[in-house]
């Protein structure tokens, strides 16, 4: 179908209210972008889920951090987003300000000259991401090994994308279907939606991030839940990123991540412990951790906070009574409002409702 | 000799190594009679409306594709005082300078000031030179001082419904070559700091009824008009697909996660000017070399129900429409 069509498509659709959720923060702020939502049916409703790598850490994970570059002869190393991600009682930011030595990189490989040029301090790289960066953790570890690097660690936060939208579908989400992560995607393959789409009976549309791919996927979604109603089957996955998503994906990263990081339960914030929802350095390399195993306290700063209901597409950013009067990108209460791919973010600075 | 070495704490003494800093890389460069007379002040004639801004710069690197300190201080200076419609004539500069920093590279920066200040018809009129600790590094104060013709009248509250408005070519070059300098990625970009004395000149001295200007630096495009939207109590509606970036911009923000809709330049402005007028406008500012890349990119609206008084609305090129705010934050790179 051309994208005139699909457009006339979303926007004439008048069947049953239809909640798509989109998982991944990299859409959220695509569809803000493109102007998205005002191209749409009234009755098709965009909801933003658990997809923002530095949203869902816990906050024990912050406090950690901020420890780890107080400590003297340690310096935490990180992406900008993770900075103003505030802790239990302060962000990283905040304790670069007080003295702590934090470094901000635009690529994890940039810990190595950092580690060569000083011996005698330890650098903890802060690991988080999904199925998307992991493979890129798994090139350093593999790269410490093989160098013999002694003063280069990780305290990860590694999370995968299935193992949270089984937790929200299980968890009885009203939800009608899913644009699925497309560069989670190219490393997983479109397969690792099969299970879900199957067991929930839901369609899963992969999509690339330009306006015309994300409205080409949403087309897919809305027909498959029409189809639907006539009596096919609704659980199954699109491929509408196939210039570079394959049903397997990159077998290669994956067999890469499977040989540094095992599966492990998780912790998300304001969602708890999710099995199988993570990743963790294997045991023999645990000499390489910092720490990640035991850090699954979370805390709100602000208990009026609505994040953990946002990340589960229960209540929209614009809902949340922080929204816009307290909780704003520079004085964030929770972690959807700090990093660019925050659903609260997005909707902020795009004064998307 | 002075050319070869360093900045020592003893270069900002106030006495002989003072002095022969000034005479042999200041005087020499700038070569102005009014700062030749060594007085504790500068006296200079000028009457009329006066515009004064001023401005402090601290960019790292201190010399980067498409120009250095020295060249942006002047053009930050004087495209400020351009923004009211003034003519541009005095300049000062006020130097602080690390020690260590090599007194070549002081050289080759107060040269490309000089050099400049020339090209944007502003004298350096006044000067002084500190010496901190440090690691080599230097910074720039400067003030400007200009004269506004009789009649003109351009300010950020003047665009009126109908308006249209223009950028004078892409967004983003100079806040990406600098990054990239940063980050050492290698790229074409570059910065694209520039006065833009001939453009306004051409649209005053050209009967263009010019309501607003702003030269479009930190915080960007969206930034600068969504102050203009809320200055003048209009709605700005902006065309995506009008408005110029670069090739290579557009890569380099995608590659990084950033936003060339909220990336500075230092070399461009945006106008406001009656529509009637906007082709002439844009001619205007194709015709300065600078201001080849000059687009017309949307309008001004009267504020309505869909279009609120202060917002800045900006129609997608799918036809969604996108509401934008000023820059939150700094502009980092995102991690997955």
């Amino acid at each position: 179908m051309d994208l005139e069509k699909i457009k006339k498509y979303l926007k004439e659709y008048s069947g049953p209210e239809l909640k798509i959720m989109e998982v991944c923060g990299s859409h959220t702020g695509a569809i803000a972008k493109n102007g998205i939502p005002g191209l749409l049916s009234d009755r098709i409703r965009l909801i933003s889920g658990p997809g923002c790598p530095v949203c869902v850490t816990p906050s024990s994970y912050i406090d950690r951090l901020i420890q780890l570059c107080l400590t003297p002869g340690t310096c935490v190393v990180t992406f900008g987003d993770l900075m103003r991600v505030p802790g239990s009682r302060m962000s990283l930011q905040q304790a670069a300000g007080m003295g702590g030595r934090v470094k901000m990189v635009y690529s994890p490989m940039d810990v190595f000259p950092l580690a060569g040029r000083e011996p005698e301090t330890c650098f903890v790289f802060a690991a988080v991401g999904f199925e998307t960066t992991a493979p890129v953790y798994a090139l350093m570890v593999r790269e410490i090994l093989e160098e013999g690097i002694g003063n280069i660690k990780l305290l990860t936060a590694l999370r995968t994308m299935p193992g949270i939208i089984d937790r929200m579908c299980a968890a009885g989400a009203d939800i009608q279907g899913f644009l699925a992560p497309g560069h989670v995607a190219v490393v997983t393959g479109s397969r690792a939606f099969e299970p879900l789409a199957a067991k929930y009976g839901l369609p899963f549309a992969v999509a690339g991030f330009t306006g015309p791919q994300i409205l080409a996927a949403l087309g897919g979604i809305v027909r498959t839940c029409e189809e639907a109603r006539k009596g096919k089957a609704a659980g199954r996955v699109m491929n509408f990123y196939p210039s570079v998503v394959t049903r397997e994906g990159n077998e290669e990263a994956q067999a890469l991540v499977d040989r540094y990081f095992a599966v492990s339960d998780a912790v998300w914030r304001g969602m708890g412990n999710v099995t199988g929802s993570g990743r963790i350095l294997r045991e023999e390399y645990a000499g390489l951790d910092a720490g990640s195993a035991d850090l699954t306290e979370d805390h709100k700063i602000n208990a009026g906070c609505c994040c953990d209901r946002v990340l589960m597409g229960k209540m929209r950013p614009s809902e949340c009574p922080l929204f816009q009067k307290v909780c704003t990108p520079l004085h964030p209460q929770g972690a959807c409002m700090v990093s660019t791919e925050g659903s609260c973010y997005t909707y902020y600075s795009n004064h998307r409702e | 000799m002075l050319q070869s070495g360093m900045i020592t704490m003893e270069h900002g003494s106030g006495g002989q190594a003072t002095g022969e800093l000034i005479g042999e890389v200041f005087a020499s460069a700038f070569d102005s009679e009014v700062l030749n007379r060594m007085e504790d002040s500068a006296v200079v004639p000028g009457s009329g409306r006066i515009a004064v801004t001023t401005d402090s710069f601290v960019v790292t690197p201190l010399v980067f594709r498409g120009g250095d300190i020295g060249r942006l201080c002047v053009c930050g200076t004087v495209n400020d005082l351009l923004m009211r419609g003034a003519v541009p004539r005095y300049i000062t500069c006020g130097f602080i300078l690390e020690e260590g920093l090599e007194i070549s590279l002081l050289g080759q920066v107060v040269k490309s000031l000089a050099k400049t200040a020339r090209e944007a018809g502003v004298e350096v009129i006044a000067g002084d030179t500190k010496v901190v600790e440090g690691n080599g590094g230097l910074y720039i104060n400067t003030t400007g001082v200009g004269f506004v013709p009789e009649g003109v009248d351009i300010a950020a509250a003047n665009a009126k419904a109908g308006d249209a408005i223009l950028v004078s070519g892409t967004m983003g070059d100079h806040h990406a070559a600098i990054l990239a300098e940063r980050l050492q990625i290698q790229t074409e970009i570059e910065s694209d700091c520039a006065p833009l004395g001939e453009m306004v000149r051409g649209l005053v001295e050209g009967g263009i009824r010019v309501r607003t200007l702003r030269d479009i630096t930190r915080g960007g495009l969206g930034t600068v008009l969504k102050e203009l939207a809320e200055a003048s109590g209009k709605c700005f509606v902006l065309e995506e697909s009008a408005i110029p970036v670069s090739a290579a911009v557009r890569d380099f923000c995608g590659l990084l996660g950033l936003d060339p809709l909220y990336m500075g330049n230092e070399g461009k402005l945006a106008a406001v000017v009656p529509a009637e007028q906007a082709g002439e406008a844009l001619e205007i500012l194709r015709r300065s070399p600078y201001g080849s890349g000059a687009a017309v990119i949307g309008r001004v609206e009267e504020a309505s129900e869909n279009a609120k008084a202060g917002e800045l609305l900006m129609k997608t090129p799918l036809g969604g429409v996108r509401k934008l705010t000023i820059l939150q934050g700094e502009g980092l790179p995102r991690i997955c």
